[in-house]
């Protein structure tokens, strides 16, 4: 008796799930209506990530299928590291759709540099989108006006004070490229982000400083009206060829590959220059990118992905992104799968170069 | 006569605008969003700002500035009522309230306390906004005075506050202090990122502690703790007292008082980096110095309550300034201001005061009539809020642990956030219970990280500018502004330890045996020492002088303490020991057993998750320790679930997980 009930119970059972699973599977085109998606930023709320992720949380909210609520979610803690271990705990399952991430450069260096606090792994996540952006030197009038048309080498006597997050981060970028230029810049270390290295600029306790693109627009270019900032260089943008050219957004300001041409002493090839280069393309022209966590299924995958092509295809958007994220290719599919490569390989040569350069010029190891 | 003009152009198109009936009823209505989100401590503005950013898109800029300012501009003043009924510091703008607030209270003065300091955060709200409308226009060169000497001699005049606040010895207040920059330091340092007294075993600690769990463990647990042990409640009379118009009659004696700490509020704010963790501080010692009878402090005076009420307010106002000007905020809801800016349409910076300088002024009246509101608002509802302090504390016991739990859960979202709670409420309990001063363990906690980030980059800067010449190394480090900070700081220490001893934030003492304070100071001194030890096999200069110079100075206090334990009698000050007097001895409930009901909350936490545990916690609390009968019991249960349910179900948080969940998929609430 008690196995014939037990049987029947379990046939229900199998019914009820199997009806269930086609139910499912017919529902399986994503849809949020009346939920609140998550987007984790692994940063405080001042940074140029917040910036990003204000800037699309509502538009991607519009975008998706049932128009759900996308709150921008700050997790920050150790340079965003914390925030990452903690999404590569994720599962799909656990969200379904409504948790997304948003990385940045500063979350692609320790994993590039074999950090032994990253946890995460990039590529158990699926990328939906991949922004890209660039970044600014600028100088005190004074300073600039030493430089000799392209020519940087008149700068190598002067002592550079400059305010940095830290050598592991986006800034190391900038660092070797000053001193691949001979120029010898005293870096700061420890602000809080890239807004605070600014007010130093201004306050005249930092003679040099750079911006990413967003930031540079923003709060720069009125500086730069004002006759209290000139602009040294770009760190340029990557052509189709893989080329660093000029940024589009700063057609007048010339790249960092013209300025080292223009520079005795400062070469566009050799171990150097591709250590720059491999680390260039790794934190600029894919910065900033949006994942769904791991085992996230095809449809959500598509789901997301159309969202932000429906964003980016908005008419007013290159007016509205240009003001506020500059003019930089804002990616979805396989070319943001691409980036995601670009963004987070990097040739070991070029590796071991910047792991023995933060070595002997900071005494920063990375294997504690 | 120019700007003068120009501003009142401006002046005349805000004014039109912030009265606007529309604006009106938005900034009503973040001024009641601000409220509610308030009296919760520890969650504050930040919490309330990012539940209205999603609306924020696409909503008319100024309707949608009513809102976002209405929020801001009232989470320091309903945060008072935590400070001042509980004793819980609501956010780091109402540390000092808790010192001369709580006492207050429970003399059956809430009433009283609850309206001054509203009164006290209107004037100053508004005192902000009128020097604001002109200083706006002329900050910018002042600000960019401030370099980072400027700000390490101002985290210094916060610290040196630490010297009225140091209680009857003097080297306890010090070793307090010491140890509560210590604390500060745990986790991965700022500059060079090495680990201090922490490990990557423990992920939760290379964050460092947080100060909202400090603020709890070192004030709220050991409060509610003491109060849950006594059983009668809060108000040690059964009747209230002086009522909400002897508040305001009492600010309006103080007026003066209550002007300057509104100024020291908005030079304090206009200060990008400092936040509101100093200012609260420099008022409540300011108040204490123009005060000519100090002997209230500490036990309920007024005056302690009226002075950083009227700071922090202004300090709001003050707060705009780098937000606006330079779009660096300075703090945590200025940050997210700045987001709401931007979804507005408007980017913060110096074009934003330039081109749109209505707007600028709509935004800084904005906040001077949500002030209004606001305060009103919670003048007219402190008489009867006050009664809470006339209930029997064994039933409002349970629902504050209940609340400082989810407080404390909020700030990292991990179960390392209960248990770091915990630890530091037993820190917190012996700090009380040996009178080793607790308000300076908290400011040293608090300035911690700015004082050593702001001592490490101005040295690093010095060295550099000393490189190139003397002269403009010297220009460099003692400019005006730093010299002038100096003498303050200087008169302050010099003014405060001769009057320390005269305001006893603990109240009456009594001495004991000497074992026990022997032990805590032994225990005190291998935390030091170990720490010291710890900082000394940093590699990085920059991380390691810190603490490495602070530990060393805490040992020092901590072994001449330890010396002169050693030669003084029994019945000495120094071996304080509130257990050996009337606390110990009339309290017909013992320490340990108390505190273990907010153990068994965390306990049962850690295994079922926050809901199923609190649930389990209420009813056997109710149960067996206030002994209600069943119907009630259930009652208040379900009062207490349902409470916390609908409200981190409208703020949108989670609950803590335990093991349960990690097993099983819950449903929320369950989760």
């Amino acid at each position: 008796m008690h196995k014939l009930k037990l049987a029947g119970l379990s046939i229900i059972l199998a019914l009820f799930t199997t009806v269930s699973s086609i139910v499912s599977l017919q529902a399986d085109e994503l849809d949020l209506s009346g939920k609140t998606v998550e987007f984790v930023i692994p940063f405080s709320e001042s940074g140029g990530s917040a910036k990003w992720a204000n800037f699309y949380a509502p538009l991607l909210g519009e975008a998706l299928p049932g128009q759900p609520t996308v709150v921008v979610k700050f997790m920050p803690g150790a340079g965003s590291t914390k925030g990452a271990n903690w999404f590569q705990d994720q599962s799909y399952e656990d969200s379904n759709g409504t948790l997304i991430f948003g990385s940045s450069g500063s979350t692609q260096f320790p994993y590039l540099l074999g950090d032994p606090r990253v946890k995460y792994e990039y590529s158990d996540w699926n990328v939906v989108l991949a922004s890209g952006t660039g970044g600014v030197a600028y100088l005190p009038p004074d300073l600039a006006g030493m430089m000799n048309g392209m020519d940087a080498s008149a700068l190598a006597g002067t002592d550079f004070i400059w305010g940095s997050q830290g050598a592991t981060r986006l800034d190391l970028v900038p660092l070797l490229a000053w001193k691949m230029l001979g120029m010898s810049v005293e870096p700061v270390f420890g602000i809080k982000g890239r807004g605070d290295g600014r007010l130093m600029f201004e306050r005249g306790e930092a003679n040099i400083d750079y911006q990413t693109s967003s930031a540079y627009l923003k709060s720069v270019v009125p500086l730069v009206e004002n006759g209290q900032a000139v602009p040294m260089m770009t760190w340029g943008a990557l052509d189709n060829n893989g080329n660093v050219v000029r940024d589009p957004t700063f057609p007048d300001i010339p790249s960092f590959k013209e300025v080292c041409d223009a520079t005795p002493g400062c070469e566009t090839s050799g171990e150097a220059w591709d250590a720059w280069k491999a680390f260039f393309i790794a934190g600029f022209p894919a910065q900033k990118m949006v994942f769904l966590p791991k085992g996230a299924d095809q449809d959500a995958i598509d789901t997301y992905t159309k969202a932000f092509d429906a964003v980016i295809a908005r008419p007013d958007f290159p007016e509205i992104s240009a003001a506020r994220l500059g003019m930089y290719p804002q990616m979805t599919g396989a070319l943001a799968a691409a980036s995601l490569n670009l963004g987070t390989q990097v040739d070991p040569v070029a590796k071991a170069f910047v792991i023995n350069w933060l070595a002997e010029d900071y005494g920063v190891t990375l294997d504690n | 006569m120019d700007i003068l003009v120009t501003a009142i152009t401006a002046l005349d198109e805000a004014v039109l605008l912030v009265l606007h009936p529309s604006q009106l009823l938005y900034l009503f209505i973040g001024v009641v969003l601000g409220l509610s989100v308030g009296v919760f401590p520890g969650l504050g503005g930040i919490a309330g700002l990012s539940l209205v950013l999603p609306f924020m898109f696409g909503m008319e800029p100024v309707s949608g500035l009513a809102l976002m300012v209405g929020l801001i501009a009232v989470v320091p003043t309903s945060d008072t009522f935590a400070s001042v009924l509980m004793g819980i510091p609501g956010s780091s703008a109402s540390q000092a309230t808790v010192l001369d607030g709580f006492p207050l209270a429970k003399k059956g003065e809430a009433a009283r306390a609850l309206s001054a300091a509203f009164a006290s955060s209107l004037f100053g709200g508004l005192i902000g906004a009128i020097v604001l409308t002109f200083f706006i226009l002329i900050a910018r060169p002042i600000v960019l005075a401030f370099g980072t000497p400027e700000m390490l001699m101002i985290t210094l005049l916060g610290l040196s506050m630490v010297a009225i606040l140091a209680g009857r010895v003097a080297l306890k207040g010090l070793a307090a202090a010491c140890l509560g920059l210590l604390i500060g330091t745990i986790g991965e340092a700022g500059a060079g990122g090495s680990l201090r007294m922490a490990t990557y075993d423990i992920p939760y600690l290379t964050d460092g502690i947080k100060l909202v769990i400090v603020g709890l463990g070192i004030f709220a647990i050991p409060e509610i703790v003491s109060l849950l042990r006594k059983d009668k409640s809060i108000s040690e009379k059964s009747t209230l007292g002086a009522g909400w118009l002897t508040g305001v009659a009492d600010w309006w004696k103080n007026i003066w008082l209550s002007i300057r700490c509104s100024v020291i509020g908005v030079i304090v704010g206009v200060i990008p980096g400092l936040g509101g963790s100093v200012v609260d501080w420099i008022a409540y010692g300011h108040a204490v110095q123009t005060t000519k009878d100090k002997s209230a402090f500490g036990s309920g005076e007024i005056r302690g309550v009226i002075g950083p009420e009227s700071s922090n307010n202004a300090k709001e106002g003050g707060g705009l300034v780098p937000t606006l000007i330079f779009g660096i905020p300075g703090s945590g809801s200025m940050a997210i201001f700045i987001g709401g800016l931007a979804l507005l349409g408007f980017d913060a910076g110096p074009q934003l005061i330039q081109n749109e300088l209505s707007l600028t002024y709509t935004i800084v009246w904005s906040l001077a009539l949500a002030n209004v509101f606001g305060a009103g608002l919670c003048i007219a509802l402190s008489g009867g809020i006050a009664k809470l302090t006339t209930i029997r504390f064994a039933l409002l016991a349970p629902f504050l642990f209940m609340m400082i739990s989810f407080a404390a859960f909020q700030s990292r979202q991990s179960l390392g956030d209960l248990i770091a709670l915990f630890l530091i409420g037993v820190l917190g309990i012996f700090l009380k219970r040996f009178d080793w001063s607790r308000p300076a363990f908290l400011i040293g906690f608090v300035l911690s990280s700015q004082a050593e980030n702001y001592s490490n980059n101005a040295h690093q800067i010095a060295s550099f500018k000393f490189r190139r010449s003397l002269e403009q190394g010297f220009e460099y480090i003692a400019s005006p502004i730093v010299l002038i900070l100096l003498v303050i700081t200087i008169v302050s220490v010099v003014i405060g330890i001769r009057q320390a001893k005269q305001i006893f934030s603990e109240g009456e003492m009594s001495t004991g045996k000497k074992t026990a304070p022997l032990i805590f100071l032994l225990v005190l001194l291998v935390y030091t020492t170990t720490a010291l030890i710890n900082a000394a096999l940093i590699d990085l200069t920059s991380d390691k002088i810190f603490p490495v110079t602070i530990s060393v100075v805490g040992i020092i206090a901590l072994l001449i303490l330890l010396i002169k334990m050693m030669m003084a009698p029994e019945g000495d000050i120094i071996f304080a020991d509130s257990e050996s007097g009337k606390e110990g001895h009339e309290a017909p409930y013992g320490l340990w057993g108390t505190l273990g009901w907010l153990g068994l909350l965390l306990l049962l936490t850690s295994l079922l998750g926050f809901i199923l545990a609190l649930g389990f916690f209420l009813l056997v609390y109710f149960r067996i320790r206030t002994r209600l009968t069943w119907p009630r019991v259930c009652f208040f249960t379900l009062l207490g679930l349902a409470f916390m349910c609908f409200f981190a179900y409208i703020l949108n948080r989670d609950f803590p997980p335990g093991l349960l969940q990690e097993l099983f998929k819950l449903p929320w609430p369950l989760t």
